[in-house]
Order: C-alpha cells, then sequence, then structure tokens
C-alpha cells in the first residue's frame, strides 16, 4: 500500500521536475539577454533539478540514497544562485550591458 | 542547535524500532520526534535557543514557498507568446541594513531564487546591493518587499 502512494508520488515529482527542466530551456533560448535568461536557469533550473533528485529520494526505497539525494537538493539550491549572480557580475563588469528593454539600470548611474 | 540533533536522533530511533529504515519511515519518525520535542520542550531548552530554531524553520518555509512561486513565475513568463511585452527588465539598487558578510551572502542567494529578482552585485561599501528585476511594475515596492520579507528574517535569525 505504502509502496504504491510512494511510487505515484515519486513519478509525480520525476515529471514534474522534467517539465521545470525543459521550460527553463525555452527560457535561455527566448529571453532577450543573459540578465533575464540567468532567471530562467537560476529559478526554474533549480527547481527542476531539485524536484528530480526529490523524486530519486523518495524512489528509491533505501535510505542511503535517500539521504544523500536530499543534501544534494541542499547544494542545488546552494550552488545556483551563487552561479548564476557570478556570471551576470562577470558579465556586468566585462561591459555587457542589459538589453535595451532594461527600464532602469542603477549600475550605470552609478558609475557616471 | 542540540533540538535539532534531538529531533534527528528520535528519528533514528523510531526507525530502528520499527525494523525500516526508509525515506517515509524516517520523515515519520522526525514529525514524531518534532511534536514530542515541542511538547516537552520546557523540559530541557532554553526558551532563547528554540525561538531561534523556530525563526530558522520559518525563514526555510519562507524560502521554500518564495522558491516555488518564482519558478512558476519564470515558467509562466517563458511560455507567453508576446514574450518582450511580458518582461520589463531593470537593474535596481537595494539599499541594505544587514551588515555582516554572511547576512549578506544570505540575502543575494535568497534574492536571486525568489520571484522575479537576481542579484548581480554588492557595492565596495556594502551598502547597497544590485539586483536585476525581470519584471519590475514598482522600484519603491519591490525594495519594501526585499526588506520587511527575507532581510527582517535573516536579522532576526542572526540577532
Amino acid at each position: 500500500m505504502l509502496a504504491g502512494i510512494e511510487l505515484y508520488f515519486g513519478g509525480a515529482l520525476l515529471v514534474l521536475g522534467a517539465a521545470f527542466t525543459l521550460l527553463a530551456a525555452v527560457g535561455v533560448v527566448r529571453l532577450p539577454d543573459l540578465y533575464t535568461r540567468m532567471h530562467a536557469a537560476s529559478k526554474a533550473g533549480a527547481v527542476g533539478g531539485g524536484l528530480i533528485l526529490l523524486a530519486v529520494a523518495v524512489l528509491s526505497q533505501d535510505a542511503a540514497v535517500s539521504v544523500r539525494a536530499i543534501i544534494g537538493v541542499m547544494f542545488v539550491l546552494l550552488t545556483t544562485p551563487v552561479a548564476a549572480h557570478l556570471l551576470a557580475r562577470a558579465s556586468y563588469l566585462t561591459g555587457y550591458r542589459p538589453c535595451n528593454d532594461t527600464v532602469i539600470d542603477d549600475i550605470a548611474q552609478r558609475n557616471e | 542547535m542540540n533540538t535539532v540533533f534531538l529531533v534527528v536522533v528520535l528519528a533514528l530511533v523510531w526507525a530502528g524500532i520499527s525494523g525500516s529504515f526508509s525515506g517515509l519511515n524516517l520523515l515519520l519518525g522526525g514529525v514524531v520526534g518534532g511534536v514530542a520535542v515541542l511538547v516537552l520542550r520546557e523540559a530541557f531548552a532554553s526558551p532563547k535557543a528554540l525561538r531561534r530554531i523556530r525563526r530558522v524553520i520559518s525563514l526555510a518555509a519562507l524560502f521554500l514557498y518564495e522558491l516555488v512561486v518564482s519558478a512558476v513565475r519564470v515558467a509562466i513568463v517563458v511560455m507567453r507568446p508576446d514574450l518582450s511585452s511580458a518582461v520589463r527588465p531593470a537593474i535596481i539598487a537595494v539599499p541594505l541594513t544587514v551588515k555582516s558578510d554572511a547576512e549578506i551572502t544570505l540575502l543575494a542567494n535568497m534574492i536571486t531564487l525568489t520571484p522575479g529578482t537576481l542579484s548581480v552585485d554588492v557595492a565596495a561599501d556594502k551598502s547597497v546591493l544590485y539586483v536585476h528585476a525581470l519584471d519590475m511594475a514598482d522600484k519603491e515596492a519591490m525594495i519594501a518587499d526585499i526588506a520587511n520579507g527575507f532581510e527582517k528574517k535573516i536579522q532576526e535569525v542572526f540577532e
């Protein structure tokens, strides 16, 4: 009984995670510049990867694997924002300007 | 931190007694242990330590909720056919009231994983955090949102 519920729950997590990962990829293609792309890659990507790891934790039926998968989720959530922040910062400092739709740019005002 | 350790031990004891180390059973043990610790808290934990743990949990809960909301919102924006009119990017300066490096790091990471915002840079004097917004409607409202949400909770945890 309990194993059946785990199977459905894990499967749902897996599909959801895959959907978020796909949408993150679509966002990277469609959004106009690096900064907006990092929104898709960092948020939807982290949630997608996290959900897939959670599905592994639920489906594995093995405490050792589950604990490692959950620790993996924590590391994904810790490292993704750092990577996104570093990419955004590095590209700004090397002179990659935000796209023309950008409404306000306070960094540019600071540098003037 | 003692309480967290205690809950983990209780969960392991629960799993050992019931004879199954499956994830669900461990989780159930953790919940039962947490309730037991909560009921008996006066007996072994100082109220201050417990309040701090409650704040950490409340910060983590807020963070997970915002993370899901932000992923759904980005996903919806990405699927819109009129993409260029749906995004209104902006880089805005958010004044910081938290001062220590650990707090700023935590805040910057949380901002990146929450709806519509991505931290880009910190001013050299740590007074301002530059945040990129995917769809900025109201600058003042966004700054107030960060100050009253995460920044306040982080201050409560670190005080």
